[in-house]
């Protein structure tokens, strides 16, 4: 691989920038790999390096239906926490928030991961003494929290609604080791980082049905640039959020705890720097924004709140957005909005995902992310990685089974109960 | 917006409505298995494509409906009474 330096820069410079070369490239697919992952989006790019890089299992193949990083990891708001309560998530998310930690050096990929602080506003006494109750647990399970008065608030981010909002501002809890990333990047540095131990990113190619032999499956039918093929594979794993159950089903794998919802997110035209951290208004409303380094405002609020496969959004739940925008950030309130679009999510029974084998030898199953699926990237594919050439799962997904349901251990962060609309 | 033909209140805006999920799920009675349970609870087939669902009309009528809309599409091709005995009464 091709390493990337200041000094490269500089040289680049001097060369006429004749020195840039394909960081990954479009191979044919072999006949066999020891590990197949469905799916090129982050988690999947991420689970296929880690199996090189952690466990030494460079003949892999990750199967992409469309091209890299196009589905979710290409739609979400980029924002990167651990702010959680319960086990099962709070020893998984801080497991992912400290690979976040050393991801660029990692890669020798910029993926502008910037700790910034997660804001969460509160807006009543009761909310703020729920939310303190959270920033404790998670002080206990060695997470960083903090409290900030409303005068600390007022100094640290002048701009919020303070004195003509509806429901007066009551404090913040931060986590201050929060922040964002740049997507794109984390899907390149992955996909690069990858080819270079040696692993096949095959693009264009849709699996279509499984091969299997006495019970177990031994490969995945696939149609690439619409032709039909086969490719064999000791272990298979999907990661292919939104899409679960359909591959599921062909799979064999029968009905998952999993509803089909989508998500809008938002990105405004750029304008001067004007929020420093991440901001979400919950409780009474529920709104999340935070300023690209390019300047745009990118946000997003509640799911459609219907089943859907359709990557495209309603306009009541764009209108509810920008109200909730109003209440708190009503600066705003003239600035052109530039994109919007939606992406599909696994809503989960509980709100929480699982990265687990399956009933079925042969497959591996990492689904469930909801909302929180980008934040979870370096984590979920460090730990699935694990599962898949351990065969058992690494001490951060150990809770994240799909059992949970049957044996009533729920992790719902939340407390709505099996109703993944809601999640 | 989905616009839902409510067989009352005739085409109406989905945002009159509360939607409540898979219409294919049958609770099983309360002495069943766990396992019935574990399934009405928490499995779904979450299909892409034709889809019955549960839409409570909340801000309407308040009735419960079946409404046949694709996952895909949103094209609902038709909206009855989830109540059976009051969707035959009204035949």
């Amino acid at each position: 691989m091709q390493r990337y330096s200041a000094l490269a820069v500089l040289w680049g410079g001097l060369t006429g920038q004749t020195h840039w070369k394909p960081v990954w490239g479009r191979p044919e697919p072999k006949g066999h790999y020891d590990v197949i992952i469905v799916g090129g989006g982050g988690h999947g790019l991420a689970t296929a390096y880690y199996l090189a890089k952690e466990h030494g299992i460079t003949n892999v193949a990750v199967i992409e239906k469309g091209w890299l990083g196009g589905g979710n990891a290409g739609r979400n708001t980029t924002i990167i926490r651990s702010n959680y309560m319960i086990e099962g998530n709070t020893e998984f998310y801080e497991h992912s928030l400290k690979l976040w930690e050393n991801l660029s050096q990692e890669l020798n990929f910029n993926v502008m991961f910037s700790q910034r602080a997660h804001v969460s506003l509160v807006f009543s006494a009761a909310e703020r003494d729920a939310t303190a109750r959270r920033y404790n647990l998670m002080r206990l399970n060695g997470i960083d929290g903090e409290f900030w008065d409303p005068a600390e608030l007022r100094r640290r981010i002048p701009h919020l609604n303070y004195d003509q909002g509806r429901f007066e501002i009551f404090g913040a809890y931060v986590q201050p080791r929060a922040g964002t990333a740049r997507h794109d990047a984390v899907n390149w540095g992955y996909a690069r980082a990858a080819t270079a131990l040696g692993i096949d990113i095959i693009q264009n190619c849709e699996v279509t049905g499984f091969i299997r032999r006495a019970g177990a499956l031994i490969g995945v039918e696939t149609r690439r640039d619409g032709v039909a093929g086969e490719i064999y594979a000791d272990k298979i794993g999907l990661a292919v959020a939104g899409h679960t159950s359909v591959l599921a089903h062909k799979a064999g794998l029968g009905k998952l705890p999993l509803e089909t919802h989508k998500l809008q997110a938002y990105v405004s035209e750029p304008i001067k720097p004007i929020v420093d951290q991440v901001i979400v208004f919950g409780g009474v409303g529920h709104f999340y924004i935070s300023q690209s380094d390019k300047g745009g405002m990118v946000f997003g609020g509640d799911l459609d709140s219907y089943n859907s496969y359709a990557q495209k959004g309603n306009l009541p739940v764009y209108q509810n957005v920008m109200a909730a925008c109003m209440q708190i950030l009503p600066c705003l309130g003239r600035v052109k909005l530039l994109r919007q679009w939606a992406g599909v999510m696994d809503m989960s029974m509980d709100g929480s995902p699982f990265i687990t084998k399956t009933d079925i030898p042969g497959l591996y199953l990492n689904a469930g992310w909801c909302y929180g699926g980008f934040k979870a990237t370096p984590g979920s594919g460090h730990t699935f990685a694990h599962t898949i050439a351990r065969d058992e799962p690494h001490w951060a997904n150990a809770r994240l089974t799909l059992e949970r349901y049957r044996e009533g251990r729920l992790i719902d962060e939340s407390g709505h109960g099996p109703v993944p609309k809601l999640h | 917006m989905l616009r839902i033909p409510c067989p009352f209140c005739g085409p109406r805006d989905h945002t009159e409505f509360s939607y409540e999920g898979d219409a294919t799920v049958v609770y099983p009675a309360l002495d069943a298995s766990e396992e019935a349970w574990f399934e009405a609870v928490f499995l779904r087939d979450n299909p892409r494509g034709a889809h019955s669902e549960v839409w409570h009309h909340i801000q309407g009528c308040r009735s419960f409906l079946i409404v046949e809309r694709d996952t895909l599409t949103h094209e609902i091709t038709g909206a009855r009474l989830a109540h059976r005995p009051t969707a035959e009464a009204l035949k």
